[in-house]
């Protein structure tokens, strides 16, 4: 091998090298990163993993929402009006939070199979509803159709 | 009232125009006919008259109240001020289209009339160019998102008012500087097309496009800075970039983008990385049409996605293989041809800035696939999910220090050969100043050495002071220090701002970042929060009516070491028409820091949720990203480009 393929080489397998680490971290974290959605019959089913973080998203259900009175805690349940899951939350819920409302949350799964939500998410429409609980709710065939309002347009 | 079915014809008009345009003077130029080829530019005034009398028709209906026409009937209402029903003009779906389509008309506008001294076959195609893309543009606004389409035969008396999160001077000015730099790259992309076309790529094309992508950066640079502020006080929680799928949208061709104006400046001065710089160009231009297509066709779940409709997304689909599919078919056929006109060393300003290339080309990859991979997974049936900003944090952050630390030494770098001893004669110095400085400004702020914060207060001392010693550098050898600070090019000049820039945004990310304080908090009447120094005491709400919504505002009053300091009043609206409940921050901006107050929602025994942060330098974001701007501006306006033209023609 002359001296300049010589080198040229080097200069490949050096690329070959880089890229390759670059891909492998960026897939890292990446795995690291992404959190699974999960709908209150997956997660009443068992099939939600615990104590990782996750995202579940369901209607809030009417008169579940409780609040503690001296601090910012909050207790409410989710549906997809076959199974519900409760959620547990400390902070500000978004302006378009309520009952009835659809919402998504993220956080983890404790033994008891209540969410710590970690953050909840209400999109910024009245009739807007998050596609992952449309279509959870669309599978478990309970999909409302409230007069004049059209979901998930 | 025939208004709207004129703007819809004038847009049809402009559509013929446009097809006009995108093939008489290309034929011109294939067969060397000077009269077709001079047809481009009366063909570019006419297609820019057409979209704007369109735009025009569709202003005049919002400010008429025009609720026969759908698209004003569902974001305009009697009751909203003048000015915001003139921004809702673009506060949908089908009007930003439209807005879109005028900003492109405007640029080949531009085009035409500030490039008299180009050979009129560059020009030719150049706009021929811009007129395909405006035909895809008009095609898709007509066939499906008109927004001139009239509700028949009954049509509601009211409307249902423009999002009030929309209603804000931010979205006055965000979208149509953003569209700016969007639409600004296809003129990159215009020129890079007609050099692959023509097969002249020299030097001279990049002197050519240089000014038209700095100017198109500069406006990039400015609307993404614009959002960021908009989503910090509009969105009431202080967050000013989220890694939401549309903002990175934006960032992913400004990251191309500026690899293109550096990557420029080398093809401009050396004749080498040509097909690199096509390349590039191609990119940014087809990012900012995947960006429409991910904002648009409403694959994703975000603020922005007012619309979704398979047609529309399916549309911008083909466009976007079209545009990628066609250009690239193009490159690949051309650029054998490309020759480098000179060779530079392992260790020069275009090894540098090939390096920069690479770790925003390498970042801009990452961002890219963090955004569309859950898309990928949903569509192959995998489940659905998310990827969380620690993953973008993980991988951008260390790629934009290593970024820094090359941008300190490629601005003292020279071309074609730098010897390693002559950068490290020249860069010990500031490289243990910016250390010094860094670690302690670090202590003096903060009374500790966190490392990401130290980490990037001396990367951005460093990058300020390399651009002294190579300021210093220019001076040296002048006897009169002034009259040489004046010599000095505004190109240069801008490259410095724009540094700069880079600099105080640094700043800004790493202090907000870390050492950004929040309380969340059940407030009564009465209750009060002290942290750095200032104490929050809530003192009650009260009721305020506004032109179109009505508001709870709360009353705090904030004290400097107990010291009377101001009455901040945050508030939470209800807008009537949709009746859409509002949070509006209340803030008091600061050059070193922001308090930054927001109600959450009322709770028991007229208690508030409240949420109250100090965000120090938060604005020094912003600052960055108007020097960018600033900088990308005044290097373009460097008169070398007009004159080089002049002298290019003799």
């Amino acid at each position: 091998m002359t001296p300049k393929r010589k080198q040229r080489l080097l200069v490949v397998l050096f690329i070959v090298f880089g890229v390759s680490a670059a891909v492998g971290l960026t897939l890292f974290a990446l795995n690291q990163n992404i959190n699974l959605f999960y709908s209150p019959t997956q997660i009443a089913a068992g099939e939600a993993p615990v104590n990782t973080r996750i995202r579940a998203g369901g209607m809030v259900v009417d008169g579940s929402v409780k609040r503690d009175s001296e601090s910012l805690f909050v207790r409410f349940d989710i549906t997809d009006y076959d199974k519900t899951v409760t959620v547990e939350y400390t902070g500000i819920l978004p302006d378009l939070f309520r009952e009835g409302q659809g919402i998504v949350a993220q956080g983890s799964l404790n033994e008891q199979g209540v969410l710590q939500a970690v953050e909840v998410l209400a999109k910024h429409d009245e009739n807007y509803m998050p596609p992952e609980v449309a279509e959870a709710l669309e599978k478990a065939g309970k999909m409302p159709m409230p007069e004049g309002q059209e979901f998930n347009k | 009232m025939i208004i709207p079915e004129l703007g819809e014809y004038a847009l049809i008009l402009a559509l013929c125009l446009a097809v006009l345009l995108a093939t008489v003077p290309l034929a011109g130029a294939t067969r060397g006919n000077t009269l077709w080829m001079s047809y481009a530019r009366p063909l570019s005034k006419g297609m820019f008259l057409f979209t704007l009398f369109s735009f025009l028709c569709l202003s005049w209906s919002f400010i008429d109240n025009d609720f026969s026409v759908v698209y004003v009937a569902s974001n305009s209402n009697t009751a909203l001020p003048w000015y915001y029903r003139l921004s809702a003009v673009w506060g949908g779906h089908e009007g930003s289209l439209l807005l879109w389509a005028l900003i492109l008309a405007g640029w080949t506008l531009a085009v035409a009339v500030k490039s008299r001294n180009l050979p009129q076959d560059i020009i030719a195609r150049v706009l021929a160019v811009m007129g395909w893309i405006s035909i895809g543009f008009y095609l898709f606004i007509l066939f499906t998102s008109s927004p001139f389409e009239r509700y028949l035969p009954g049509y509601p008396q009211e409307g249902a008012d423009l999002n009030p999160l929309l209603q804000d001077f931010g979205l006055i000015v965000h979208p149509p500087m953003l569209y700016m730099g969007y639409v600004g790259f296809a003129v990159a992309f215009a020129f890079a097309i007609a050099a692959l076309l023509s097969g002249r790529l020299d030097a001279a094309w990049a002197r050519w496009s240089r000014p038209w992508t700095s100017v198109a950066w500069a406006f990039l640079t400015l609307g993404i800075a614009l959002g960021s502020w908009w989503a910090y006080y509009e969105l009431g929680w202080g967050g000013w970039w989220f890694w939401d799928p549309v903002e990175n949208a934006s960032l992913m061709p400004w990251l191309v983008g500026t690899a293109l104006v550096h990557s420029l400046a080398v093809t401009e001065k050396r004749g080498v990385f040509k097909s690199w710089t096509v390349l590039l160009a191609i990119f940014a231009f087809s990012l900012s049409l995947l960006g429409t297509f991910l904002v648009r066709s409403g694959v994703l779940t975000s603020v922005h996605a007012f619309a979704s409709d398979p047609d529309r997304g399916l549309f911008i689909l083909i466009m976007l293989a079209v545009v990628i599919g066609g250009s690239l078919l193009l490159y690949a056929l051309r650029a054998g041809q490309m020759r480098s006109e000179s060779s530079f060393g392992l260790l020069s300003r275009e090894s540098l800035l090939l390096v920069n290339n690479v770790l925003l080309v390498v970042s801009c990859a990452m961002v890219l696939l963090g955004t569309i991979y859950p898309l990928i997974v949903d569509a192959l049936g995998m489940g659905k999910l998310s990827v969380g900003p620690p993953y973008f944090n993980a991988l951008f952050i260390p790629l934009m220090s290593i970024m820094l630390v090359f941008m300190g030494a490629g601005v003292i770098s020279r071309w074609k050969q730098t010897p390693l001893s002559m950068l490290v004669q020249q860069l010990w110095l500031p490289g243990i100043a910016a250390i010094v400085l860094g670690i302690g400004a670090t202590w003096l702020y903060a009374g500790e050495l966190e490392h990401w914060v130290t980490l990037g207060i001396v990367l951005a001392w460093w990058v300020v002071l390399a651009g002294l010693r190579d300021l210093y550098n220019r001076l040296r050898h002048r006897s009169e220090k002034l009259a040489g600070l004046l010599k000095q090019s505004r190109s240069y000049y801008g490259m410095v701002l724009a540094h700069l820039g880079v600099a105080v945004l640094v700043v800004g990310v790493a202090l907000v970042s870390i050492y950004s304080e929040q309380r969340d908090l059940r407030m009564q009447p009465g209750d009060s929060v002290t942290f750095r120094n200032y104490t929050f005491v809530y003192e009650g709400n009260k009721h305020v009516e506004g032109p179109n919504y009505t508001s709870d505002q709360g009353q705090i009053r904030v004290l400097y070491e107990d010291e009377p300091y101001a009455l901040m009043r945050p508030e939470k609206r209800l807008y009537t028409a949709r009746g859409n409940v509002m949070t509006e921050a209340a803030i008091d901006p600061g050059f070193t820091r922001d308090l930054y107050v927001a109600l959450g929602e009322p709770l028991e025994n007229g208690a508030w949720a409240v949420r109250v942060q100090y965000k120090p330098y938060v604005r020094w974001l912003w600052l960055g990203g108007l020097l960018m701007t600033a900088g990308g501006l005044l290097a373009a306006s460097d008169p070398r480009y007009r004159k080089r033209m002049r002298s290019a023609e003799a």
